[in-house]
């Protein structure tokens, strides 16, 4: 930037040396318009920060709390661990298709949820990765010899005491790992065996994202057999399966109670190395559970030991290709299985888009006032205070270039999941907007206006109010529109981590292979932002006095 | 009035004003003129201390413009910044109300000096309600002159207040300019480009070159007695165009950037 008197005088003259505190309008000006609609718009953000606040609270006492993982299995069982509770007359939320393992346990270690169905093999391979697996190994190796079956080491009970946290029972099925080929195209190439890889280096593999990363998953596994493939690829693990049946994979990985491994009519190759771990369906529940809802642990008991692999195989086909519901299909399982009668709360479309709408507005509304109310203010401190400034403007870029889904991930600690994580990613993601073009709207006023300002004698406040702020008005606005343009689609992500919004029907229906899913998720959701944007700009119309909208608008 | 003293002002390693001397005196109007560049604003935003000299100073009434004294001095000087400075987002009517009504005016007083001052400078009354871009060139210049005048400021300081406005709009504008500079009797100082302009609405022209003074005086005496050949080309180009003498040297006629 070339210097510019105005640029100069700004700094030199007696101005902008008082604390931002003394920046607040001591009463609002007569005629200041568009600053007071300024005000209009933070009192409305803060009335939403607070329904929100109101609304989030729900009776966290006498309520269970079910978790689920986020794949159809896991959204069954969930399903099911609801409709026991609900039997029972207790009262029982589904908070479904969370995340991975990961993000479920820790969820129920920090008490966000109370139970959830989780696998051994994860707890004591990828939770708790490095930790005593050797003696995992070798209680349960051990304990296999003895009993002929599968047994869960004291060793974990007690990790898992140690985080508050109790096995109710398992399920009565296992759900383990295996590598899957198209039948024809394993024959063609002569392959039975995991060690038959081997001789196949250019296979393409796509697996599950999770697999690909897990510690028990392709790398313990590669590493095992020393496989050579290079071609290596993760995805949705649904999605998988659809690559290999169009042909544009080879291998994937498939969990044994898959509908899709009879569906697409794959084999699963054997594990002659014995590299695959055992995962067994088992109830966890946090220790505090039973004592603050009495009657909670006996509502799963019918379950316990009545859920074998067939019938596991049969209700993930019935959702994934036979396009009935979870809830529908748990219903099913506890009529004729355990003799309980649930009622299916069954959700409209239309149900279901007010819900999904109203999640999103929360998650946009809420991040973004809390943006505005405070990117302007940094804008403008960013603005009065080079160097400070600098800072500030590298601090919020930072932000930005965390990619979305990490950002949402990395505040998981902070907020646990569901919508308060979220909104502090679409919060952090709306800020650089915001605040870069409240800076440039500040620090880019035409000098001779500053310098009239200056010379009338006014003092920084008024200044501020009166002619900063206002002039610099269409270009914060033009920020805060970009903000949650961006809000809006970002917001969509918001899904993976239990937040709902429109992603979670997009989710669901990339997970059912159901095209009309995903729309009902992406066209809001493209609606929402074309409102978004048609919306500003009549505000724009609205705020901005007639003298700086241009002439030939 | 104002006072300078061996006042330099540089940006960067250039000299703009180079070791002046000088002195205005109260209730004289006083012209600058010289070519462009030569620091005739620059010596305008030196005495409303818009900005500070390197070496020297400047006193109003005999004491220094120090930066805290700022804000009350500036509310006894009226400025009009050369491109006329009104807020682009408020109508004429609340350019001319903001200072007034920052210093607690009853709006009966200030819509009563707007009509006075509307009246002084012939504005028409219904354009009160329309924004800058909504005015005409010579309209804006009013109001920027109007806003100057609304708190009756002893010192008028103006940067070419009648700059690009067409000849008819620019006359009636001096004979306003010159009525209200001998009725109200205040202290100006004003830029002007134009020999005529300055010496019709001024007691006094200084003649400016390149960050020094070349020479101050009447009209008349700078006619008579040159105080060298810059000055006496410098009078021979502004009076080029002018309808008695159309054939002068076209070379003359571009000023002195040098
Ligand atoms: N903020 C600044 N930074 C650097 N140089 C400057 C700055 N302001 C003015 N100058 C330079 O100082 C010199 C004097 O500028 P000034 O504005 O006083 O000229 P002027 O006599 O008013 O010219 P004009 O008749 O064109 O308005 C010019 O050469 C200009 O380029
Ligand atoms: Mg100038």
């Amino acid at each position: 930037m070339t210097p510019q008197p105005g640029a100069v005088l700004r700094r030199g003259s007696s101005g902008h040396r008082q604390s931002l505190f003394g920046l607040l309008p001591s009463a609002l000006p007569l005629s200041g318009g568009s600053v007071s609609g300024l005000w209009l718009l933070a009192g409305f953000s803060l009335l939403l920060v607070m329904l929100a606040g109101c609304s989030g609270q729900g009776d966290a006492h006498s309520e269970i709390r079910i978790g689920s993982k986020k794949f159809t299995e896991g959204v069954i069982l969930g399903e099911v661990l609801t409709g026991l509770a609900t039997a029972q007359g207790l009262e029982a939320t589904h908070k479904a298709a969370l995340g991975g393992s990961r993000i479920l346990y820790n969820a129920l270690r920090r008490g966000e949820i109370d139970a959830y169905v989780e696998y051994s093999g994860t707890l004591m391979h990828e939770i708790f990765a490095g930790e005593s697996e050797a003696a995992f190994e070798e209680e349960g190796v051990q304990g296999a010899r003895e009993s002929g079956s599968p047994m869960l080491p004291p060793i974990l009970i007690q990790r898992l005491a140690a985080d508050g946290i109790r096995i109710a029972g398992v399920l009565g099925f296992e759900n383990n790992y295996a590598l899957g080929m198209p039948r024809e195209r394993a024959h063609a190439l002569g392959i039975a065996r995991i060690s038959d890889l081997l001789d196949h280096p250019r296979l393409r593999l796509r697996f599950g994202s999770e697999f690909l990363e897990r510690a028990d998953g392709w790398p313990g596994l590669a590493a095992a057999y020393r496989l050579p493939q290079t071609d290596v690829l993760g995805m949705e693990h649904e999605l998988a399966y659809r690559a290999l049946a169009t042909g544009a994979a080879d291998l994937t990985d498939v969990y044994t109670t898959d509908a899709e491994i009879a569906h697409y009519d794959l084999v699963p190759l054997q594990d002659d190395q014995g590299y695959f771990r055992r995962y067994q369906a088992l109830v966890l529940f946090r220790l505090d559970l039973p004592e603050r809802v009495p009657g909670s642990l006996d509502a799963f008991d019918p379950l316990i030991g009545h859920l074998d692999a067939p019938r596991m195989i049969q209700m993930n086909a019935d959702v994934k290709l036979g396009g009935q519901t979870e809830a529908e299909v748990a219903a099913g399982f506890l009529r004729d299985r355990l003799d309980l009668d649930i009622a299916v709360r069954a959700e409209t479309l239309w149900d279901r888009l007010l819900r999904t709408t109203l999640e999103h507005l929360v998650l946009v509304g809420v991040s973004l006032s809390g943006a505005i109310l405070v990117a302007v203010p940094l804008g403008m401190l960013a603005a009065y205070r080079q160097r400070l400034g600098q800072g500030v403007l590298a601090m919020v870029g930072i932000a930005q270039t965390i990619p979305a889904l990490a950002l949402l991930v990395f505040m998981i600690p902070f907020f646990g999941i569901g919508a308060a994580p979220a909104i502090a990613a679409l919060f952090l993601y709306s800020l650089l907007p915001i605040v870069r073009n409240t800076h440039a709207g500040i620090t880019g006023l035409s000098p001779p206006l500053v310098e009239s300002a200056l010379a009338l004698g006014l003092p920084t406040r008024t200044r501020l109010w009166r002619i900063e702020l206002p002039l610099a008005l269409p270009m914060i606005l033009a920020g805060i529109k970009t903000a949650a343009v961006i809000n809006v689609g970002g917001a969509t992500l918001g899904a993976l981590i239990g937040a709902g919004g429109y992603g979670q029907p997009i989710l669901t229906g990339i997970r059912l292979d159901d095209l009309g899913l995903i729309l009902e998720g992406a066209i809001p959701a493209a609606v929402l932002a074309l409102l978004t944007q048609w919306g500003f700009e009549r505000i724009e119309a609205r705020l901005l006095p007639r003298g700086l909208q241009s002439r030939d608008g | 009035m104002f006072e300078l003293r061996r006042l330099t002002k540089r940006y960067g390693n250039r000299v703009v004003l180079a070791n002046l001397d000088l002195e205005f005196h109260a209730g004289r109007a006083t012209a600058l003129i010289g070519p462009s560049g030569c620091g005739k604003s620059t010596l305008l935003r030196l005495l409303i201390g818009l900005i500070q000299p390197d070496t020297g100073e400047v006193l109003f009434d005999g004491e220094p413009l120090a930066p805290e004294r700022l804000a009350p001095l500036r509310q006894r000087m009226g400025y009009v910044i050369q491109q006329g400075g009104l807020f682009p987002h408020l109508t004429a009517r609340d350019n001319l109300g903001l200072m007034p009504q920052h210093l607690g005016w009853s709006s009966k007083r200030i819509q009563a000096r707007i009509a006075e001052l509307a009246e002084l400078t012939h504005f028409p009354l219904d354009g009160l309600e329309r924004y800058p871009q909504e005015l005409s060139g010579g309209q804006n210049q009013r109001v920027a002159l109007m806003r100057a005048l609304m708190l009756d400021p002893e010192v008028l300081l103006l940067d070419e207040p009648l700059g690009a406005l067409d000849p008819m709009v620019r006359f009636d504008l001096q004979t306003e300019l010159r009525e209200i500079f001998q009725r109200l009797q205040k202290t100006v100082v004003l830029v002007t480009h134009d020999l005529g302009e300055a010496s019709y609405l001024a007691d006094e022209i200084l003649l400016m070159r390149a960050g020094q003074i070349l020479q101050r005086g009447r009209l008349e005496a700078m006619l008579q007695a040159p105080a060298d050949a810059f000055v006496a080309r410098f009078i021979r180009a502004q009076r080029s165009h002018s309808l008695e003498s159309n054939n002068a040297d076209p070379a003359l006629a571009q000023g002195d950037q040098a």
